[in-house]
């Protein structure tokens, strides 16, 4: 196996407009560069026992899901109130609160606040409502200098990449990838990838932004209605530093991400950064009220597709999510294919479902990249049946003939061969002598997808059904 | 139709349940014994440390840590400095500070926090802009978990509070663990 320092990254998915993202291809790309696909999986994976370590630590883990899952689902249910009971309180606090209907709007607003304050520095805290309002392109083309302040972000913008994973954006990449894009775009020293000296690197040269912006933003991972305040969670400090540092804060948010009180909140700061990365809190939980002294906040409530989902019995669930990437850290799928295979904001199991619902056709493979063995459900802090979902989408991409054309020609024909018993259990029969014989390249080709990463299993020398018809079917007979 | 009053329609349409109250949750209280060991073990998980109590005089391991440093930004009485906080400080200018000292609102013994309030730190920045903190604790101030953390009443007085657990972090390159990434490099815990 090639060196993982020497092994060079393998790009994301190939975007062709609104055609369906090929995440089979990009998938397959990253997995034959098999140094990062292996580092990738183990990354992950030791995220996921960090995570189960935690859950053996608190009694009453299972009672702490429950509890959040029925949170949630009361707060969609009473949705509109807890927003205005939110925009009241917010608003007595002296902070400005504005609504989009969607990415559109709400890159529009914010533009329009950065406008009116003269506003061409912006340093900004990851969110990846940001991301999927492709805010930072919007601002650009305004004029307006974005700094992303979180190191995986950071990292990313600079290579002009998507974050691959929603809590840690650059897990894709190696210490030495790392160090090209520093190099190239940060002055950093060539051939140095000790990490300690390239965290230094993005610390030095993204304070001085920090110090000079104009404004700074944050995402908001829970707002409380009774308080109006906004809580954001980060290790790194970021947020708090986007926030606090220039005299403008401006908040971009998900209606979904709102809870009803303080109390509500205990519950899910001890479920998230546990599912999410294994540690008992993040570094900093912070808590933003009201704009400081001499200083101005603004909140802006996005729907975004939201409030359509809502309608939707089926896709609902997908609203309570919280971003914490454990269904991402213990999907196999998501493990070897890396989540810039996905082609979208939201990769992983909680990607499939979201997806489709911003775009059907151009996500129409990504519900089929899951092997719904359930659990990426298991491990969710909401408990949102992922896998049940994903398969709902498949059956809804059928129902809507956005299947493939080879997924449709295959899902035509077995139909017929299950229809019909008879000719079933001839095509089994045929199948199965004729895999014992046929030469190795005729079975393992081009033409048979499962063979690929797979042995086609033994065939059995005789079928249940052929079996029972010689041992009892004749025996039935001769006792009538 | 503003954006406002279309998004809440669309909810309202969406939604039409029987009206419920919101789950009541408990407090998960196991046992207030030997809290400050459990917080002080938490914290030191989390990268932070405990500043000793000295013998003749309380502060003299606090002292002795800020004896090296060039800028000291105290806002505590117990505490001398040489860069006082005035009307015209600006967030940004506490970018020089080496040591900023605070004394926090409370800490929690399950996660290692503490809480520091736009009340504990005057300007919010000195939270995060100096290259170190030092934080005083009264030990009594200990509340056993977050569901105690989130029951206190400055959540409901304040404008911005965080919880500070040990000092900044990341470990978003191969996952090696670096203290220091935007925020401080250390966190000094002193009870007093």
């Amino acid at each position: 196996m090639i060196n993982l320092q020497d092994e060079a990254q393998p790009k994301g998915a190939k975007i062709r407009g609104n055609k369906p993202v090929d995440q089979l291809e990009a998938a397959n790309r990253f997995i034959a560069a098999s140094a990062h696909q292996k580092m990738h999986d183990q990354r992950l994976w030791d995220l996921r026992k960090k995570r189960d370590a935690q859950m053996h630590l608190i009694p009453e883990w299972e009672e702490l899901r429950d509890l959040a899952s029925e949170i949630k689902n009361h707060t969609l249910d009473f949705l509109a109130d807890y927003l205005e009971e939110f925009e009241r309180n917010a608003t007595a606090n002296g902070v400005h609160v504005h609504w989009a209907k969607d990415a559109q709007e709400s890159n529009q607003i914010i533009s329009d606040i950065l406008k009116q304050h003269d506003a061409k520095t912006l340093v900004k805290s990851k969110s990846m409502l940001g991301e999927e309002c492709c805010l930072r392109q919007h601002l650009e083309q305004d004029g307006v200098k974005v700094i992303e302040t979180d190191l995986g972000e950071r990292i990313q913008q600079l290579d002009h990449e998507d974050p691959s994973h929603v809590v840690v954006p650059a897990v894709h990449k190696t210490r030495t990838d790392v160090s090209k894009v520093f190099e190239k775009t940060l002055n950093a020293q060539k051939g140095n990838n000790d990490v300690h000296y390239l965290a230094e690197v993005q610390r030095e040269t993204t304070r001085p932004y920090i110090l000079n912006a104009d404004a700074g933003m944050t995402g908001g991972n829970f707002l409380v209605a009774e308080t109006g305040a906004v809580v954001v969670c980060t290790n790194e400090g970021n947020a708090d530093l986007s926030a606090n540092t220039p005299p403008l804060h401006i908040v971009t948010v998900g209606i979904e991400k709102i809870i009803p009180k303080m109390e509500h909140l205990a519950v899910f700061i001890r479920l998230l950064s546990r599912s999410a990365l294994g540690s008992p809190i993040t570094q900093y939980t912070s808590y933003f009220r009201g704009p400081r002294k001499d200083g101005e906040m603004h909140v802006v409530l996005v729907d975004n597709g939201r409030s359509t989902r809502l309608a939707n019995k089926t896709f609902k669930p997908g609203l309570k999510c919280i971003r914490c990437g454990a269904c991402m850290n213990t999907c196999p799928v998501f493990r070897r294919s890396g989540g810039l295979s996905y082609g979208s904001v939201y990769a992983g199991p909680i990607g499939l479902i979201l997806s489709p619902g911003y775009n059907t056709h151009k996500y129409r493979n990504l519900p089929f990249a899951s092997t719904l063995n359930g659990s990426c459900t298991n491990v969710c802090p909401v408990k949102i049946n992922l896998h049940e979902q994903i398969f709902a989408w498949r059956e809804t991409l059928a129902k809507d003939n956005e299947l493939s054309l080879s997924k449709r020609v295959i899902m035509k024909t077995l139909g017929q061969l299950f229809a019909s018993p008879r000719m079933y259990r001839t095509a089994i029969q045929t199948g199965d002598r004729a895999l014992k014989y046929l030469p190795h390249f005729m079975v393992y080709n081009r033409l048979n997808s499962w063979g690929r990463q797979r042995d086609i299993p033994s065939t059995p020398k005789e079928t249940f059904h052929s079996w029972y018809a010689k041992n009892y079917q004749k025996k039935e007979k001769r006792d009538e | 139709m503003s954006s406002r009053d279309f998004i809440l329609n669309k909810i309202r349409q969406a939604c039409v349940s029987e009206p419920t109250s919101p789950p009541t949750v408990p407090f998960f209280h196991t046992s207030s014994d030997r809290i400050v060991e459990k917080f002080q073990k938490s914290l030191e998980m989390m990268g932070g440390d405990i500043l000793p109590k000295g013998e003749k005089d309380p502060y003299e391991f606090v002292k002795t840590k800020l004896a090296s440093a060039k800028i000291i930004c105290p806002v505590v009485p117990e505490i001398v400095g040489n860069c006082p906080l005035t009307e015209y400080t600006t967030p940004a200018s506490l970018q020089n500070v080496d040591y900023g000292v605070i004394r926090a609102s409370f800490g929690v013994a399950e996660t290692g926090s503490i809480c520091l309030t736009d009340q504990n730190l005057l300007i919010n920045t000195l939270g995060y802009l100096p290259q170190h903190l030092i934080i005083l604790l009264d030990p009594t101030q200990i509340v056993e978990n977050l569901h105690d953390a989130y029951a206190r009443p400055e959540w409901k007085q304040v404008h911005y509070a965080a919880l500070h657990s040990g000092p900044s972090a990341t470990a978003d390159i191969e996952g090696v663990l670096i203290r220091g990434a935007q925020g401080v490099r250390s966190l000094s815990v002193f009870f007093d």
